[in-house]
């Protein structure tokens, strides 16, 4: 049953997007993300909106895996408008019971409402149609400059390929040792929150343990094979940026300008 | 002198207590003298505890002698220079198949080694497509390794060795966690590499009928070398194996219990085929 969950959410689709080196998705995405906190007006997010539509359209994924991402954040949604809604002061519509509605607060809470749903989507778009692998290596070389100031990238990168690669055989083993204990009569089922998260500890004891003992092995196995840190290394996939990667960036930084010509400085 | 020779080999395993105080020293492996010619298929058996695995590791650099000394390709292990070129001539293949894999696509998996010794872009792919094609698992390349059968798996991990073109690998225990089927896969791909490309092959294994198409093998015990010869020459002294608490393979216990019966047979039989013809069937 654990086996079913999917693991960074990439969508296989074959698109300009999907082609693009990681490191473009990354810094486009960031920007989007900028953009959308710099605009305070709703020309301004008709512009992000119409861009994050056209990426989706030219990304080939379908709308409803997009949607799926949102699931999780409705709840964090739902607060922030409601917070926004009635806790910003200003010119008063109208009070209910103790509660007042500003016009300040309308507009702070659709803005806001606005913002998340395109930061979501817009990263989630960027997780779709990136690798995990992909992620590593465009964020590896990204912040490659950093090594200057002794920040162990290359390591910090192969660490998240690790676990990566290693989430879904913890998961089988999870799945494993789930059984193992329900066959000796373990219940991970009845009893109230506390209950349950106590009937969790004779599963994560072994889980922890075996991780440990895979680390080991693993360590013993990359040394094996010479591995010796970033330095001297070459990498099968270097990251080559290309004729689109160039365009990309024009693009998006294209849409930049727009949002705070439109969104900041152009008031209407 | 041999790709691999190890002199009065003494190793020992110091356990301590939380102070660091040493409760207990176990001798894992004792005076062992090992050599092995370039091109040999050598076996190495024994039963758990052997001191097995423990030799395998001096082999590759990642244990140290107590006493003694190992030479890789002529190069002393202990001598820190020389670190990654013997662990580079010196390939290794570990039980586990799940916990050796690095990469999430079977090529990169591959690439890795190569990747860590320098090798040119260009090259690394030669590399991988020629290590992928020597055992068989090309089509694969752009699986996930997560989907492989363990066999399929295992056979990953030699490629992911033999791109780093050593001279000699080192099979620990490669098809323990395998089943049947797995194991003749794996046991397949190594007996080609060692035939097409030469390649030095020390297998280590409980599995007696892993070692027949073995050079030589070498049966340990108690960290000691207890015998040594070609696989017929083990494999005629069934009482001893028995000793050594040794599966012998079916057809030799067999060929073994009808010689004892009063037929007239030879000595270590080991496939069925040449029991056949001695019986004349």
């Amino acid at each position: 049953m654990l086996r079913d969950i999917t693991l960074g959410q990439y969508y296989h689709a074959d698109s300009v997007i999907h082609r693009l080196d990681p490191r473009v998705k990354l810094v486009t995405t960031l920007l989007f993300i900028v953009s959308l906190f710099i605009v305070d007006n709703f020309i301004g997010y008709a512009i992000a909106g119409a861009f994050l539509i056209w990426l989706i359209k030219v990304s080939k994924v379908p709308f409803r895996f997009i949607v799926r991402g949102m699931k999780a954040i409705v709840f964090l949604l739902i607060l922030a408008v409601v917070f926004n809604l009635f806790l910003t002061p200003g010119e008063v519509l109208f009070t209910f019971w103790k509660l007042t509605i500003t016009k300040e607060g309308i507009r702070t809470a659709v803005f806001m409402a606005i913002r998340l749903t395109f930061l979501i989507v817009g990263s989630s778009l960027m997780t779709l149609t990136t690798t995990p692998n992909q992620l590593t290596d465009g964020m590896e070389k990204l912040l490659s400059p950093l090594k200057k100031l002794h920040v162990p990238v290359h390591e910090i990168s192969m660490m998240m390929a690790i676990a990566l690669r290693f989430i879904p055989i913890l998961l089988e083993e999870t799945d494993k040792i789930m059984k193992a204990q329900i066959a000796r009569g373990a219940d991970f089922e009845s009893g109230n929150l506390i209950k349950k998260a106590k009937s969790l500890v004779p599963l994560l004891v072994p889980l922890f343990l075996s991780a440990f003992r895979r680390a080991n092995d693993l360590a013993m196995a990359m040394e094996a094979r010479c591995y010796r840190g970033g330095d001297n290394r070459t990498k099968m996939k270097p990251l080559v940026y290309h004729r689109q990667d160039a365009v990309a960036y024009a693009a998006a930084w294209s849409y930049v300008a727009l949002c705070v010509y439109f969104g900041r400085i152009f008031t209407l | 002198m041999g790709i691999i020779e190890a002199k009065k080999l003494i190793f020992e395993y110091i356990r301590r207590d939380e102070d660091g105080n040493v409760e207990g020293i176990t001798r894992a492996v004792d005076e062992v003298d090992l050599d092995v010619k370039q091109g040999d298929f050598v076996a190495i058996l024994g039963h758990n505890g052997s001191g097995k695995s423990t030799l395998a590791k001096h082999m590759n650099a990642i244990l140290y002698p107590t006493v003694g000394t190992v030479w890789v390709d002529g190069k002393d292990t202990t001598n820190e220079e020389y670190l990654w070129d013997i662990r580079q001539n010196a390939g290794m293949v570990f039980q586990n198949p799940d916990n050796q894999i690095i990469g999430q696509v079977v090529e990169e998996d591959v690439g890795f080694g190569p990747e860590n010794m320098g090798v040119p872009t260009k090259e690394i792919w030669e590399r991988v497509e020629e290590s992928l094609k020597a055992v068989g698992m090309y089509k694969y390349r752009k699986h996930s390794p997560n989907k492989l059968s363990g066999g399929q798996k295992q056979r990953v991990s030699i490629a992911g060795v033999i791109a780093m073109h050593p001279k000699c690998i080192i099979l620990d225990e490669p098809t323990a966690m395998l089943d049947p089927n797995g194991r003749k896969e794996v046991i397949r791909a190594v007996r080609a590499l060692n035939q097409a490309e030469g390649i030095t092959v020390i297998l280590i294994t409980h599995y007696m009928e892993e070692i027949i198409y073995a050079d030589r093998a070498v049966v340990m015990d108690k960290g000691h070398i207890a015998m040594q010869g070609t696989p017929r020459e083990i494999f005629s002294q069934v009482e001893k194996l028995k000793e050594l608490r040794l599966d012998v393979p079916q057809v030799t216990l067999l060929a073994y219990e009808l010689k004892k019966s009063g037929i007239n047979l030879p000595n270590g039989i080991l496939t069925c085929e040449e029991l056949m013809h001695e019986l004349k069937l």
